[in-house]
């Protein structure tokens, strides 16, 4: 299920402008990994560049590989749709569709790839939202509009119709940055059961959330102002957050800039 | 080298009154202000022998305006009268715009609602003395356009809608502004000349006869840049995040387009499409250059002339020309704004039935 992820020197440009430069680096299968770093250091960027989400923006253009267990995301040939089949996504605002009740949200993704059957989709709406610790709160009203549930809830059907798909990977852009902490709570707890079965890559401006979740951590940072972004290090959490290697990850982690 | 002299040394501008509570005008007051400009404005019409009641009426309205603003200048002071002034100005530019609508409503349904039974929308005028004699109905009318509309929107819908999906989801560069340009430039074409644009390729060029379909030809060019214009707004106003959400989950373009967007944006698209629908409803002029005028029942669109509504008051009005064809031209006329009301009244059920729900 889970696969590992190999970037080699990737860079990933808006138009004329270069937002993330050389970026190398593993994310391990079945473990959690979290980007960190100040706004405008081109994590978001180079999360969308996993999946190929990036291309979407009109004149957004990536250089270098992505390996997926060998394979190259941005390889000839390669159908950017069967990419993000495999690598999900959920976003830093719950963006559930509006038209759909829950149930239609959660098996959104099935139902528009042509899974029609029903005992399939309703063992996977279950599941699904099992997975996401939604069931017990939403099994009794499945037919009513998902953009009526909470933030949070909203949140967390995100995250089941993301794992309805069965991706191999998941990626979360900032997933609790407009939750509230027992919210966040929920999703943060969400998230250690999920890395027994996806490879998990975070985005987050709370460390101590990164030190909370992850098993490794990527600190990003620019030189400047229009500068791109690039990876100062990657190291297991517990190294990152008591002994960094390099002086800028202390300062940013103890609080002296950023 | 002058400093600025901080914010404690400053000497107190007077004029900064820093009480919270103020002189206000009771709450009646802009009724009274507005009953008193209306007599006085009466008056003042009446003594001045002004023969017009719209001069009476315009005359209040200014008297409101004025006296809203000296009151509130006196007791509430000049930042409040202000206030007052814009709030009696939106009043009074929404009382004008009222005026005419719903003056024309009463005056329709005064006119018409004596004429309007089930003999008048079932018969035609066939064999009906026009220039003389009362009877006669506008079922031949009602059909020719329903029949006409049906067939432009069939055309003008889904070509507009597709250019609209067009520019919001795939045009870029210069096709895409040249599109738009265009349809700009459609949404300006005067009737007569779509009309005339029909008649000389379809009828003359090609050789078709007058038919109901020629006309639609011509609604339809005269719908498609209101629809362009309509969805493409409502599509424009689909969150971003939505589409990136589907493409997330590996759902293709087309697909996200056709299962995610247009079904958020349907309420608004159903509402543009169904003003283009008023807004062609009463078309005159093309309609009687390219379907003719018939005073028989004719179901088939494609062969021959047909009757339509706005036609048939026209030629009512003008052609019969006395007291009987005045009163079915009301009567059509009313069956023509109720039609248009009732497509309203209809794309509103749909958007609203359709459009995304919150709630819990």
């Amino acid at each position: 299920m889970a696969k590992r992820i190999d970037v080699s020197g990737l860079s990933a440009y808006y138009g004329g402008t270069k937002a993330i430069e050389d970026i190398s680096m593993t994310v391990e299968p079945r473990s959690v990994t979290a980007f960190i770093g100040p706004s405008g250091c081109g994590k978001s960027t180079f999360l969308r560049t996993l999946n190929r989400m990036h291309e979407v923006i009109p004149g957004a253009r990536v250089e270098g590989k992505v390996l997926l267990d060998d394979e190259n995301l941005y390889g000839a040939g390669v159908d950017p749709v069967a990419v993000r089949r495999t690598v999900g996504m959920v976003f830093q605002r719950p963006n559930p569709f509006p038209t759909m009740s829950i149930y239609e949200n959660v098996v959104a993704g099935l139902k528009l790839a042509g899974v029609k059957k029903k005992a399939v989709l309703d063992g996977v709406v279950e599941s699904s939202l099992k997975g996401a610790n939604l069931w017990n709160e939403v099994k009794d009203r499945l037919n009513k509009p998902g953009a009526g549930l909470s933030g949070g809830q909203q949140q967390r059907l995100c995250i089941a119709r993301a794992i309805a798909v069965e991706p191999q990977v998941l990626l979360m852009d900032e997933p609790c940055s407009a939750l509230d902490p027992i919210s966040t709570l929920a999703i943060e707890d969400l998230i250690g059961e999920l890395k027994e079965r996806f490879t998990i890559v975070i985005v987050t401006h709370n460390m101590q959330q990164a030190a909370r979740v992850s098993d490794r951590t990527a600190f990003f940072n620019l030189a400047g102002v229009g500068q791109p972004g690039k990876l100062i290090e990657l190291d297991d959490t517990q190294r990152i957050f008591s002994n960094p290697s390099v002086q800028a990850t202390e300062d940013y982690i103890s609080g002296r800039f950023g | 080298m002058t400093t600025a002299p901080s914010v404690a040394d400053r000497t107190p501008v007077p004029q900064l009154n820093h009480t919270l509570t103020a002189a206000r005008l009771p709450r009646w007051a802009p009724a009274g202000v507005a009953a008193l400009s209306i007599v006085l404005g009466c008056a003042i019409g009446a003594g001045a022998g002004l023969a017009s009641h719209l001069q009476w009426g315009l005359l209040a309205a200014l008297l409101f305006v004025a006296i809203s603003f000296g009151l509130a200048a006196r007791v509430e002071g000049v930042r409040q009268a202000k206030d007052r002034i814009a709030t009696s100005l939106i009043w009074v530019a929404f009382i004008l715009a009222v005026i005419p609508l719903v003056s024309l409503m009463v005056y329709t349904i005064q006119q018409g609602a004596g004429v309007v039974n089930g003999d008048f929308l079932t018969h035609s005028m066939r064999g009906v003395v026009a220039s003389s004699g009362p009877g006669g109905g506008i079922y031949h009318a009602l059909l020719g356009t329903l029949q006409q509309i049906g067939l432009a929107t069939a055309i003008a819908a889904p070509i507009g809608l597709l250019t609209a999906v067009y520019l919001v989801e795939y045009g870029r560069g210069p096709l895409a502004k040249i599109v738009t340009f265009f349809v700009d430039v459609m949404t300006g074409i005067p009737s007569i000349v779509a009309g005339l644009f029909i008649l000389s390729v379809w009828n003359i060029g090609l050789g078709f006869q007058y038919s109901g379909f020629s006309g639609s030809l011509a609604l339809a060019i005269l719908m498609m840049p209101v629809v362009v214009r309509s969805t493409e707004e409502m599509l424009k106003l689909v969150p971003n995040e939505l589409r990136e959400a589907s493409y997330a989950l590996g759902v293709p373009k087309w697909k996200t387009i056709l299962r995610i967007v247009l079904p958020t944006a349907i309420g608004g698209i159903t509402t543009g499409v169904m003003l283009a629908i008023a807004r062609i409803a009463g078309e005159t002029a093309p309609v009687m250059m390219l379907v003719g005028v018939w005073d028989s029942i004719n179901s088939n669109p494609f062969v021959g002339p047909q009757e339509s509504l706005p036609v048939f008051i026209w030629q009512q009005y003008s052609q019969v020309n006395n007291q009987y064809g005045y009163a079915r031209a009301w009567g059509a006329a009313l069956v023509l704004i109720a039609l248009v009301m009732g497509l309203n009244l209809i794309a509103r059920g749909i958007a609203s039935w359709r459009s995304p729900k919150a709630g819990r």
